[in-house]
């Protein structure tokens, strides 16, 4: 079997990176005027990448499906972005960080980059507040930090619930600067449909006009695939209707392999599903778990006279109360990591807890927290003897400023008030840690193709931490790849422009027309979103919350069924030659569908339970840990990259063996 | 609840459209109504007709991509949301829902509820940025207070998704409020100052190269914007203007 080369530099882990950079080969500033690079993606990763790409003087062409990088899915991002900037004093460090990532990543990330990622992580938020990101700040007028799940120091900053929105637009703001310049090529409601190699190299690609239907050929001496994550495979997840893994999947069958593609988070805190008619979930921010607690009647009477709406959950006294989370997990209590809170959330209504009537919700409680705001502001005031109401009246005011937003967006879809009686929220896919396999450069095993943001697997190993999607983010677009892509750059200063007509490009060309020429003439009689939810559904039984061999043997069979049946059946309104959204999705659900099969097989091959990935046969049988998720280190420690090799089930296995020198393996106790 | 629908439907920016009617039934309160779109999609899908084109992405009234004039308003009946924001429940039994896209000369359809909106990015491209480059040794950002005041206030200014309501619900089809969140949120903070009197005049160039009418203080796109953008903006964007001239 293959062995994969991380490039990791050698030395010790604090002087990598500084080292690396050193050493690395530079191009000069004349001849970054003769080098294309096409960058897919305009998220934060795509987005910074293109626009410091562009300042350092190379020529960019960027590509976005929407009809503005401003529009991109990192907008949605609400709770806030980790630096290791220590303002609050709170003992924070590079070290710590990078310490909280691995170990909340379960052990199955890289060091190296790791720790890369948290040194670069201060420079972020000097680089964001100097481009006039609106950060909270404090009285004193320095910037303010929260603190999220799964860490015991305050490093998050953020601007009121919508943090992505601030940093993407601070993104789009010093895009827009190199867009005025000519420097970047900014190419909106574009979709790349395929990669196209020259001699082995990423040389460029095609991609569909969304508008006029045109397949367009673009070529660059580098390409950077920044296009978010694959969550849509659910159907129903917290992302953007459009967020799709085509670019990554269309990356990994030419070439590039795709690691840990069965690394999923699920999210504790979104607002519950109501109707078979549901478009997506909506995620409200883990900050609510700083305030809020979580907890499901203890007795089921109580759940049935809830559902049977006999009872109000305002009604339950504290001893009928269940805190769950506080009452396994004392030393983290609401704050433990997502995937140790979602599968609490499913325990308990697994169980017969759940307090809805689909039987699948929580509640998150904030009358705790308005009555210590509450008490907290009467004493500042001054106010002595202050009643109940009033003291209820001064808390709910700091809810409200501190989450005022989401507070408003629950109670627009629920149509229930969150100040006066507890929200609900069930666990739904947020987010994936798989994704493209990258070396310590960020190139894919492409020569010249590199991926970043989301779409990579590097950082999170198999459980993100809340807050570092963004700084991931950033920290490849502004800070890592600006330096790695120029040591391979280096090379083709000669190269002179890449031609498009030339077979390369026909052929890939052909491709993506003749499946585009498929969808618009099959005569189908299902449409494309029936296959979409009826993936959704065996991905959501089968390879969710928890997984066993059984289902996820049954799931790849079922899978492999329903992409047969689509084929066959899938029916596209329209044409080809126009602004066609149901042959745009045809395409995102051909690929998700392939994809799916990828992942359970990644999901049967990982027989332990790490992260996000719980396997029902690998649990701890007794002692203080059980129940409890078991890794297991002597067998799993690695990475798994798959190569393509035509069926998704007959993809080969590359292991990339992970080691861990600068932190001990031990198991995650959040107890 | 069962709904009739008139949709304006538009084959490309060169056809001329129409208003079309279509039934949709079964609808539940809780639905939200671009789930009810789909719905409607679907039905289409499935009778081998096209569904019908309209804009939206994270569907959580945030990246500004949903659009759609609805009843004669911009994001429809509800206040302080966009159009995918907006839940059937503001609906009853047997309404008649009129769904057009925005309309303005310097949004110009590009098929049935989808327009171009590519001026507001060309505002943006003319000063909407402050000039940082990247490098990695930026000063440490604790080392610029900035009040919580000004900050607050620029956070509010910030907030705009750049959908484009404002300009759909004025009758002039003004971009005065976009464009002063913008200016606003840079003259508000201390990283901003260097570059203002540039980036006034040239973004409100820009903004009347694009074709967009001239304010008259009618209040409605205050009234129909998504995120609360408040006049204060368009006023501080004129003080800005009148700054920069002298
Ligand atoms: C609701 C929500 C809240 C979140 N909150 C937080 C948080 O508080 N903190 C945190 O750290 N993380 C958070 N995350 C995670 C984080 O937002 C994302 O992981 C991150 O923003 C991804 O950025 P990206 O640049 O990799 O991709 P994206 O922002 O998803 O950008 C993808 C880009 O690729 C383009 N694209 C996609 N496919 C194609 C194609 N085929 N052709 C051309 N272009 C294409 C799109 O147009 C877009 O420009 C949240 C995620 C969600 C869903
Ligand atoms: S000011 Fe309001 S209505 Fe206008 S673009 Fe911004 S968010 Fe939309
Ligand atoms: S779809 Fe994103 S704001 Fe409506």
């Amino acid at each position: 079997m293959a062995t994969l080369d991380s490039k990791v530099p050698k030395g010790p882990i604090k002087d990598k990176w500084t080292d690396y950079k050193n050493k690395i080969n530079l191009v000069n500033p004349a001849n970054k005027r003769h080098i294309d690079i096409i960058v897919v993606g305009t998220g934060l990763a795509g987005g910074s990448a293109a626009a410091t790409l562009a300042e350092l003087g190379y020529n960019v062409k960027a590509f976005a499906y929407q009809d503005s990088p401003r529009r991109a899915h990192s907008i949605a991002a609400q709770g806030g972005i980790n630096a290791a900037k220590n303002y609050q004093g709170d003992g924070d460090s590079t070290y710590r960080l990078f310490y909280d990532t691995v170990k909340g990543g379960d052990y199955r990330s890289r060091e190296a980059n790791v720790y890369r990622l948290a040194e670069v992580s201060a420079n972020i938020i000097d680089q964001c507040v100097a481009q006039g990101v609106p950060f909270a700040r404090d009285y004193g007028g320095l910037l303010d930090n929260r603190s999220f799940g799964g860490v015991l120091v305050s490093r998050t900053f953020y601007a009121k619930g919508q943090t992505g929105q601030q940093l993407l637009l601070g993104a789009y703001s010093a895009m827009n600067r190199q867009i005025a310049r000519g420097k970047i090529e900014m190419f909106n409601r574009h979709e790349m449909l395929d990669v196209v190699k020259v001699d082995g190299k990423a040389r460029g690609i095609i991609a569909r006009n969304l508008i006029t239907g045109e397949i367009e050929r673009h070529s660059a001496h580098a390409v950077v695939v920044a296009t978010g994550g694959y969550g849509n495979v659910y159907f129903l997840s917290t992302n953007a209707m459009g967020s799709n893994v085509t670019a990554a999947w269309k990356i990994h069958k030419k070439g590039a392999y795709f690691a840990n593609p069965c690394y999923t988070q699920i999210h504790p805190t979104c607002i519950p599903r109501s109707g078979d008619y549901q478009s997506k979930l909506t995620l409200m921010s883990e900050s609510l778990r700083n305030d809020g607690r979580i907890w499901v009647p203890k007795s089921l009477e109580d759940v049935k006279a809830i559902r049977e709406g006999r009872k109000k959950p305002t009604d339950l006294s504290e001893d009928e109360r269940d805190y769950y989370l506080e009452r396994r997990y004392p030393a983290f209590g609401n704050l433990v990591p997502r995937d140790v809170a979602s599968r609490a959330a499913k325990e308990r209504c697994d169980a017969g807890y759940g307090v809805n009537a689909t039987g699948e919700a929580v509640y998150l409680d904030f009358a705790a927290a308005i009555e210590r705001y509450g008490k907290e502001q009467a004493k500042i005031h001054n106010i002595e003897n202050a009643s109940d109401a009033k003291i209820y009246e001064l808390g709910q005011a700091i809810v409200e400023a501190k989450y005022g937003n989401l507070f408003q967006m629950y109670e627009k879809i629920v149509d229930q008030n969150p100040y006066k009686t507890p929200m609900m929220i069930y666990p739904a896919v947020h987010y994936t840690m798989g994704g493209v396999w990258v070396d310590y450069n960020l190139m894919t095993t492409v020569p010249g193709l590199y991926c970043i943001g989301e779409a990579n697997f590097s950082d999170h190993g198999a459980n993100r931490l809340g807050a570092s999607a963004l700084m991931q983010g950033l920290a490849d677009g502004y800070f890592v790849l600006p330096y790695t892509i120029g040591d391979y750059l280096a090379d083709d200063i000669r190269t002179g422009k890449i031609p498009t007509d030339t077979k390369e490009f026909d052929e890939a060309e052909k491709e993506v027309k003749a499946k585009i020429d498929f969808f618009v003439t099959n005569k189908g009689t299902k449409s494309v979103d029936y296959f979409h939810k009826k993936l959704g559904k065996v991905m959501w039984d089968k390879c969710g919350m928890s997984r066993n061999e059984k289902g996820l043997k049954e799931a790849m069979a079922e899978i492999k069924t329903i992409r047969e049946e689509f084929w066959k059946e899938v029916s596209v309104p329209g044409t080809a030659n126009e602004m066609n959204p149901e042959l745009e999705k045809a395409g995102r659900v051909a690929d998700f569908l392939e994809l799916g099969e990828l992942f359970a097989k990644d999901a049967l091959t990982r027989e332990e339970s790490c992260g996000g990935h719980f396997r029902e046969e690998s649990a701890e049988l007794d002692g203080p840990q059980k129940g409890e998720a078991k890794r297991n280190d002597k067998d799993f420690a690695f990475v798994s990259a798959w190569e393509y090799k035509g069926e998704p089930a007959d993809a080969v296995l590359h292991k990339e063996e992970l080691e861990f020198k600068d932190i001990e393996l031990k198991q995650r106790s959040y107890k | 609840m069962n709904l009739t629908l008139k949709i304006w439907r538009q084959k490309d920016a060169s056809a001329k459209g129409q208003m079309v009617d279509y039934k949709v039934n079964d609808i539940s309160e809780h639905m939200s109504f671009l789930e009810m779109m789909d719905v409607l999609n679907e039905q289409l899908v499935n009778s081998g007709e096209e569904p019908v084109a309209f804009d939206h992405d994270c569907r959580e009234g945030i990246c500004g991509m949903c659009s759609l004039y609805i009843n004669g308003e911009a994001h429809g009946p509800d206040r302080g949301i966009t159009t995918c924001q907006l839940h059937m429940r503001m609906f009853k039994d047997g309404d008649t829902i009129t769904i057009e896209p925005f309309r303005a000369a310097a949004f110009p359809v590009i098929k049935d509820l989808v327009v171009d909106r590519m001026a507001f990015e060309r505002i943006q491209q003319a000063g909407g940025y402050i000039s940082v480059n990247t490098s990695g040794n930026t000063q440490d950002a604790n080392s610029l207070p900035i009040s919580k005041h000004a900050a607050d206030e620029a956070m509010d200014a910030a907030t705009c998704i750049g959908c484009g309501a404002c300009v759909a619900t004025c009758k002039n089809s003004s971009a005065m409020l976009f464009v002063g969140a913008k200016v606003s949120q840079y003259a508000l903070l201390p990283q901003g100052q260097v570059e203002a009197a540039d980036r006034v005049k040239n973004m409100v160039a820009q903004m009347d190269l694009e074709g967009f009418g001239n304010c008259t203080n009618t209040g409605a796109c205050e009234v129909e914007c998504p995120k609360g953008i408040s006049l204060d903006n368009i006023a501080r964007m004129n003080r800005e203007l009148m700054k920069a001239s002298i």
